[in-house]
């Protein structure tokens, strides 16, 4: 029986993203974000990573903001209850806390990109992006001919992050782990990854999660490090667990308009409260509870039966 | 006694009668979505729906209040499909997706739209978030329907940084860089509505909203508009169709 991986976030953040790693989070768009590991990141003053991720919503302008960030490689960065998203402009405009280099992708380029990684291939092509100035500015694409009909193609090189962080409804210690609904880029992402951090709302029983392999998101030898973080996608939304806490995005997109603001935001809720909980109960137990579910909609078990 | 529509709302209705019965829609968030639930709801019910993040709706989500994402739990529950963002593109590219909605900062007059960098993207005036799917759905839809405010800074002669390509610059440009949608075919704003011409691919304004004119669009734009010869008012919503609307956005987040 392998071992145990349950480790503390602390511990996991600390171990599997070293400072220059590059970092894949925000995997299933606007739901399912690691805000716990990203917040983490953060406290332990991680530094020039390359963060990778589709449109990560306000994540990635915090990690940015917080020096975080020497390097994006994504579709869309900003905040979509509000659009942009100061501190990236900060970054690319000003250089502010320090300059940030972007590498412009699509959401179809960045999946490709991590399809590609996940397969083992360098690359895959397509039509997306032919005549977009992405394809220009960002110079890790290549044009090219299809050998077949000679038609214009876009080469997308293959990523392969550093480490995937997921957010997951529930996993065991071992690293299996079940996500449902919309996953984004998620598979691939992990599967791409030379090591994944999963952060599981639940951890379940090993017989119980293996009890529908279909669901398991990823073989568990590619997880290098399970957490136990309850509420750890918050204020981004958890299909079944709960929903999106719009206010957050509203309240943070008014006070980092100004880098100071920004500041005195990442000491209340981030370096303030020193841990997730500590964050959570700031928010306190009535807010959360106004996120949950306010129906179930359990899906049929299936049967397995040999 | 119904309030008058917004001009949002006059946005919406147009945009919804883009949607044809059966069409699979690539929707996007705020206005468009607003837009496909007033189609299904009225002339379209067959339309369907497909999010980047992995879905595909029939009917829209069943709220009881705004939707801010399409990853929201309510536009999850009811899916005909919840799948990866490559298997959803997957479709797009492989030209299934009949209509897809797009926004930007900017637009020019043949459609391309920037939602990348104004000034020089090496060291930008302002970074603005990016493509997100918009440059893949107007580069692999078989129509794309822009959707934006009107503004004349916003309106340009020629968009400083082209992420979602239009037309280019004109005709023939979208086989010869080897696009294969069909490009712009409907600009929707604010004042108006503009066509997007078979033959010269500039946009041309077709109707201009209540309250608004030939001149005001003018004022608005900034390349000297074709104005097509039957040019009239936007047709205004029905007390019905705008009920449906107002169902959809009850706090009027998107559209007041």
């Amino acid at each position: 029986m392998s071992a145990s991986k349950l480790v503390s976030l602390r511990d996991a953040i600390a171990r599997v993203v070293p400072d220059g790693a590059s970092v894949c989070m925000g995997t299933a768009l606007e739901a399912a974000i690691p805000f716990a590991a990203g917040h983490e990141i953060i406290r332990q003053g991680k530094r020039d990573l390359t963060l990778i991720g589709p449109i990560s919503d306000m994540l990635f302008d915090q990690l940015i903001g917080a020096g975080a960030a020497g390097r994006v490689i994504a579709a869309w960065v900003g905040n979509v209850s509000a659009g942009l998203g100061h501190n990236y402009r900060r970054a690319t405009e000003q250089g502010e806390p320090h300059p940030l280099a972007v590498a412009d992708h699509s959401n179809l380029t960045l999946s490709l990109a991590l399809l590609a990684g996940s397969l083992g291939v360098p690359y895959i092509p397509t039509r997306s992006l032919l005549g977009s100035d992405i394809a220009a500015t960002n110079h890790d694409f290549r044009a090219a001919r299809d050998p077949w009909s000679g038609a214009p193609l876009l080469l997308v090189p293959a990523l392969r992050p550093d480490v995937t962080i997921v957010h997951v409804q529930r996993a065991d210690a071992l690293g299996h782990c079940h996500a449902w609904g919309p996953l984004g880029v998620t598979r691939e992402a992990a599967l791409a990854a030379q090591r994944v951090l999963v952060v599981a709302e639940e951890i379940w029983p090993t017989g119980r999660i293996l009890a529908d392999p279909n669901l398991v998101l990823l073989p568990a030898f590619k997880v290098a490090a399970v957490v136990h973080e309850p509420w750890g996608a918050f204020p981004s939304p958890l299909q079944g667990y709960y929903g999106r806490d719009h206010a957050s995005f509203a309240q943070y997109h008014a006070e980092s308009g100004t880098f100071e603001g920004f500041r005195a935001w990442l000491d209340r809720w981030v370096l303030g409260p020193g841990d997730w909980p500590g964050f959570l109960g700031l928010l306190g137990p009535e807010r959360l509870a106004g996120l949950r579910p306010r129906r179930r909609l359990p899906s049929e078990p299936l049967d397995y039966g040999v | 006694m119904t309030l008058g529509p917004t001009a949002r709302e006059l946005m919406v209705a147009a945009a919804a009668r883009e949607i044809r019965d059966g069409e699979r829609v690539f929707v996007g968030m705020r206005l468009p979505i607003l837009a496909f639930a007033l189609a299904q709801r009225t002339h379209a019910p067959a339309a369907l729906g497909l999010f980047e993040n992995g879905l595909v709706r029939a009917a829209p989500a069943d709220l009881d209040g705004t939707l801010y994402t399409m990853s929201d739990p309510p536009n999850v529950a009811g899916a005909l499909w919840s799948t990866t963002t490559a298997n959803i593109m997957g479709l797009l590219e492989q030209g299934g997706v009949d209509l897809g909605f797009i926004g930007g900062a900017e637009v020019d007059r043949y459609g391309n739209l920037n939602t990348s960098y104004v000034g020089d993207p090496r060291q930008p005036r302002v970074k603005l978030p990016g493509s997100g799917g918009g440059a893949d759905i107007a580069c692999l839809s078989r129509r794309v329907v822009i959707i934006m405010p009107q503004a004349r800074h916003r309106f340009v002669e020629q968009v400083g940084y082209r992420t979602s390509p239009g037309h280019g610059d004109g005709p023939g440009w979208r086989e010869r860089v080897g696009l294969p949608g069909g490009g712009p075919a409907t600009l929707i704003t604010t004042l108006g509505v503009f066509r997007f011409d078979e033959q010269s691919k500039e946009a041309v304004l077709a109707s201009y909203h209540p309250g608004q004119s030939v001149d005001t669009l003018r004022a608005a734009t900034g390349w000297s508009v074709r104005v097509a010869p039957d040019v009239r008012e936007t047709p205004v919503p029905t007390d019905a169709e705008l009920a449906l609307v107002r169902a959809c956005d009850p706090q009027g987040v998107w559209t007041r």
